[in-house]
């Protein structure tokens, strides 16, 4: 409900009460969904990179479930901020894609993740393919700094809103300020709830898989006597 | 009011992907649980199933 709330508080201000940026005119307020969908990928990918080392580290199915639940919603909301570029590539650059190095960077990272969720959408769910998931959610998520440093390590056309390259906030107006913080607050609440639900569901699987087990055992030792 | 459609096209592909992705999983979440309760059925039948049944029980309990 919280989230619903602010998804309609945040949409109020992208299309009423926010100025309409000089330079671009009306498309530049993809920006206001655009970012906080990057930052949900970004969150989710490095909840996969931390749930991995614990994995490793403690053995524990719940961390590779919660791995597994970031990571589908991390390619979710990173092919989201793909589509929403490229929309908003297309009026200003005059492209719908081009090589870039914050493009390119983020393409990869959607391409790494793709390989980490075809891994475990395709293998059986062994403690080995959750040793693998772990390592491969851990390497990939090397990109994020890369992704987000991408605009200042190489030369690129993006902008570089939040921080300019001068080391100012680039936003003219401070109902642009707010518009997006507000809009990070809905999507970050969406986050965990989605985070939550595909968790929980993850964890129903599991129990499944412990009863399956059971009836297995149960029915196998039946036949032996 | 230029560029109004890359606008639209871009609220719109979020809002719906983020519906179909909610449904994607309430609706694997039924399922889920539709077996997982015919399985403690199967399962609590099995227990309390007869003689060479209760040899198995405590098979699979060790």
């Amino acid at each position: 409900m919280t989230t619903l709330i602010l998804m309609v508080v945040s949409l109020y201000g992208v299309f009423e009460w926010v100025p309409t940026e000089e330079d671009q005119g009306i498309v530049q307020r993809i920006f206001y969904f655009h970012v906080p969908c990057a930052w949900v990928a970004f969150a989710a990918f490095g909840i996969v990179a931390i749930a991995g080392m614990f994995y490793l580290w403690l053995k524990d199915q719940i961390w590779d479930d919660l791995g597994y639940a970031a990571a589908e919603i991390g390619m979710v909301f990173c092919t989201l901020v793909l589509i929403t570029g490229s929309l908003w590539a297309k009026p200003i650059w005059g492209t719908w894609w081009t090589w870039d190095s914050r493009l390119t960077t983020t393409f990869i990272l959607w391409l790494l993740y793709g390989g980490y969720l075809m891994l475990r959408a395709m293998a059986d769910d062994t403690p080995q393919v959750a040793r693998f998931g772990a390592v491969i959610g851990i390497f990939a998520a090397l990109d994020v700094p890369v992704v987000v440093l991408s605009v200042r390590l190489w030369r690129t056309i993006h902008p570089a809103v939040l921080i300019t390259r001068t080391g100012e906030h680039g936003l003219q107006d401070m109902r642009m300020v707010v518009t997006l913080l507000v809009s990070l607050t809905a999507f970050t609440a969406l986050f965990g709830w989605l985070l939550m639900l595909r968790f929980q569901q993850l964890r129903s699987r599991s129990r499944l898989s412990t009863i399956r087990r059971d009836v297995a055992l149960i029915e196998a030792a039946a036949g032996d006597y | 009011m230029e560029h109004f459609d890359y606008l639209f096209a871009a609220y719109t592909i979020i809002f719906v992907v983020i519906f179909a992705y909610v449904v994607f999983i309430w609706r694997r979440q039924a399922r889920l649980e539709t077996e997982i309760r015919a399985m403690e059925e199967r399962l609590k039948s099995l227990k309390t199933a007869p003689p060479s049944a209760g040899r198995a029980k405590s098979a699979a309990e060790n």
